[in-house]
């Protein structure tokens, strides 16, 4: 573990991700919660499950750091992934003040408070490539860039590599499917540099 | 690297399963529980033990199987969601009565909230009212560890026991070392005693003074014992929480700075609870806060009213699922800490959830509108669900209420001579799983409906799982098939007709013959057959290619997005017209046939390239 001690991300991060059922909020989530066990954290999570995933409101929370309870209250959470952009008034509230929201948006709205608001154009990038599931992969690349990583003193816990590691281990026997999440993400980091 | 491994919480029950040489384990899928039979296939193949792993018509063969396995000395689970465990109720009331051999765990994952359900019933209550130990774990961890004591407590006392998560046990997922896998050897043997087996009121009554002497015992079983969590704070004031619950007190009292001051109790085994601890927090404390899920089973056995405060006082809201912002208002007013002013509860609100894109059931639930305008639709528990959103769905009540409820409304609308259109809907798990007595009984009464089965190939709200008509097993393994139409037509149904629900108007005019049919002769039976569009199993069964597009007649009635409700058609920017979104339209072509101005076409076939 090579944590740099008092950085803003070392140790203890909570993260709120929103969407709507079938645009993958669990799969950013698990893949978050993977970067958090390589790099030596204990992690919980919250998932939603059941009729909410046929395109229903779908949020989930990820603990990163010694925790015990999986759930993330108002206005304690680090930083929120908004995959679907109306879900932004539900959920704002989990944000803490000075922390992050991404937003997958044409447009960056205001932010409400002090928080830092970043948008990319996940859904239109994706419908570019063909493959509308991959928004999802696209916002976490753009934010992984956008905020910054541990070793650099960045906002996230995690970086692009554990990130990389996380989607080979869970996709390593599909090829393709590893390929074009891959490719998803490498597109979101792109559009973060710029 | 550490081998440490995301878990599910379901995945993690499982995973203690596997660990503690389970051998048989049955299940019918349910939300928040049904991970856990597909999690116990996927560790006994990556473990390689034997086991007999299985999806059951419902939750009381589930029982029963798995039950009958414990009398033969195996170690044995079944699993289901809390309102599972009401059809599981007649076999669990007499085992906790005849007691078992190997160690047999009854898992009830309950819903707080709720959901995903139609109760917030608390499986504790029944666990009392049965006789049974539960335990009630703090998370995933947690629970696979509870599984491990389980077993422990069922083979020391002979009883069932029963582990109750909740969802945010069952769908939160944490790091956990996988244990190792005991393989205890044990071979089936039963022992011969018809006097516990198969007992007779008078040895009945022996029983159960042998389970209440149990019981005695188990509250007072160390294993299980509530775990003071701060040992150091001293106070007149304590909580006592179990669950997750428990867990949420934690953080909240640690963010508060109150994990010095405020003494926490976890209590591990709210059923029977502890004796010893009784006495000791009534002997300890001034005031008791006691934070469970969702009825008031520790509260109700601290028997002073004077010194405790939860959800039987009014201290706690008496329903709902105790969120970590209200477990914080609730200990800070117990301290007697400012109360924050309320923050703003990041709940509730937003989009609602509609069938999939191209999913089958819209085009019947489309069809039974057109077929019986004025009718009266009873349903049932499943996606189908949804059909509400289209007007399609008036009443849900359980699992199988769908014919039970249609027969209902026939005979009340019969006694005043009135004959009135009713077409009741259910999905083909469903049907299998409670649809068939209240058939039988609707034949032998004449009751006069329609019944839709919404039969596609899968179990699709709770993760596609299969139904009997498959021959699937719970690990893909070829298994016995039952025929729907042979079952329709054996409970003595006279009209059993099979149609495609995609194509409309062929469709609406079988529902129309079985609407006829039904008022002159009785329970009139369509199977509505159509592969759900998300299974992958079955993807290879689909027909594409009739890709909607939407022409210049579109003037944004909103018939389309309102009666059809199909995902995949959107409004333009100014919510004027409608447009086809290519990558979500599956190419089911329903659409074709149901707007009004036949604004919606067929996109031309050399367009329809991207897939
Ligand atoms: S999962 Fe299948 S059955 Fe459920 S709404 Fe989607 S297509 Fe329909
Ligand atoms: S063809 Fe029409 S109804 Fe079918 S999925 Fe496409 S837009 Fe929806």
């Amino acid at each position: 573990m090579n944590r740099q001690p008092g950085g803003p991300a070392a140790g203890r991060q909570q993260i709120v991700v929103s969407g709507v059922g079938g645009q993958g909020v669990l799969f950013v989530t698990r893949l978050l919660a993977d970067a958090a066990i390589r790099r030596g954290e204990s992690v919980l999570t919250s998932e939603t499950h059941g009729m909410a995933q046929r395109g229903g409101v779908v949020v989930s929370h990820l603990k990163a750091g010694v925790f015990a309870s999986p759930l993330v209250r108002a206005g304690q959470a680090d930083g929120l992934f908004v995959l679907k952009e109306e879900n932004l008034s539900i959920h704002r509230g989990f944000v803490k003040s000075g922390g992050w929201i991404l937003v997958n948006s044409v447009r960056v709205g205001e932010a409400d408070g002090d928080e830092t608001l970043h948008a990319i154009d996940a859904d239109g990038l994706a419908h570019e490539v063909g493959n509308i599931q991959a928004a999802n992969l696209i916002l976490l690349g753009f934010a992984l860039t956008r905020l910054g990583t541990p070793d650099q003193g960045g906002m996230l816990f995690c970086s692009v590599d554990d990130i990389r590691a996380a989607l080979h281990q869970r996709m390593g026997e599909r090829e393709s499917v590893l390929w074009s999440s891959i490719a998803a993400l490498d597109l979101g980091i792109f559009h973060g540099k710029r | 690297m550490s081998a440490r491994v995301l878990m599910l919480g379901n995945e993690a029950i499982a995973r203690g399963l596997v660990e503690c040489g389970c051998s048989v384990a049955a299940s019918y899928p349910g939300t928040p529980a049904s991970e856990i039979l597909s999690a116990a296939v996927q560790w006994r193949k990556a473990c390689g033990v034997p086991m007999h792993i299985q999806w059951a018509v419902n939750e009381k063969v589930a029982m029963e199987i798995a039950y009958t396995a414990s009398l033969t000395g195996l170690r044995s689970a079944v699993s289901m969601k809390q309102v599972g465990l009401n059809v599981a109720s007649d076999p669990l009331m007499s085992a906790a009565y005849t007691g078992v051999v190997g160690g047999f765990l009854v898992i009830s994952a309950d819903d707080p909230g709720p959901h995903s359900s139609q109760t917030e019933q608390d499986s504790r209550l029944m666990a009392m009212m049965a006789k049974v130990p539960v335990l009630d774990p703090a998370s995933p961890a947690h629970a696979r560890d509870l599984v491990e004591i389980g077993y422990e407590l069922s083979e020391t006392f002979g009883i069932p026991v029963m582990l109750r998560p909740t969802t945010r046990v069952c769908h939160a997922c944490q790091d956990i070392l996988p244990g190792e896998v005991r393989q205890l050897g044990r071979k089936a043997d039963f022992r011969k005693t018809p006097a516990r087996w198969a007992a007779t009121p008078a040895f009945r009554f022996e029983l159960h003074r042998e389970l209440a002497g149990k019981l005695r015992a188990i509250a007072a079983w160390p294993r299980t014992a509530p775990l003071r969590l701060n040992p150091h704070a001293a106070s007149r004031r304590a909580v006592v929480a179990s669950g997750v619950v428990s867990a949420h007190a934690v953080d909240v009292l640690l963010e508060a700075g109150l994990w010095d001051s405020v003494p926490i109790y976890q209590v591990v085994q709210p059923y029977p609870l502890h004796s010893g601890f009784i006495a000791h927090i009534l002997e300890a404390y001034e005031e008791i806060l006691v934070l469970e899920e969702t009825a008031p089973v520790i509260e109700m056995q601290i028997l002073d009213r004077q010194r405790v405060r939860g959800r039987m006082t009014g201290a706690v809201p008496e329903a709902g699922e105790l969120l970590p912002e209200i477990v914080d208002r609730l200990i800070a007013e117990f301290a007697g800490l400012p109360v924050k002013a309320e923050q703003a509860e990041a709940k509730g609100g937003g989009r609602r959830p509609t069938l999939c894109a191209g999913c089958p059931h819209r085009s019947s639930f489309y069809a039974i509108k057109k077929a019986a305008p004025r009718g009266i639709y009873p349903s049932d528990i499943g996606c189908y669900t949804l059909g509400l959103n289209l007007g399609g769905v008036d009443t849900v009540l359980c699992m199988g209420a769908a014919v039970s409820q249609a027969a209902g409304f026939y005979q009340a609308y019969h006694l005043a001579g009135e004959e009135i259109d009713i077409v009741a809907t259910i999905g083909d798990s469903t049907f299998y799983h409670a649809g068939v007595p209240p058939l039988i009984d609707a034949v032998v009464q004449g009751a006069r409906f329609v019944l839709v089965i919404l039969d596609n190939s899968t179990t699709a709200m709770t993760g596609y799982q299969t139904t009997p008509a498959l021959g699937i097993g719970a690990a893909g393994e070829p298994t016995g098939i039952v025929d729907m139409e042979t079952l329709v037509r054996g409970c003595g149904v006279g009209f059993c007709k099979v149609g495609i629900p995609s194509r409309l108007p062929e469709f609406v005019g079988l529902l129309k013959e079985a609407v006829a049919y039904s008022h002159a002769h009785g329970p009139a039976v369509v199977i509505a057959r159509e592969p759900c569009v998300m299974d992958r199993r079955l993807a290879s069964r689909l027909k594409t290619g009739r890709k909607a597009r939407v022409n210049e007649e579109c003037d944004g009635c909103r018939h389309c997005t309102e009666q059809f409700e199909c995902p995949a058609l959107v409004y333009d920017d100014g919510g004027n017209r409608v447009f086809v979104d290519t990558l979500m339209c599956t190419g089911c072509g329903v659409c074709l046939h149901v707007c009004p101005r036949g604004a919606i076409v067929e996109e031309d076939q050399g367009v329809v390239g991207k897939s």
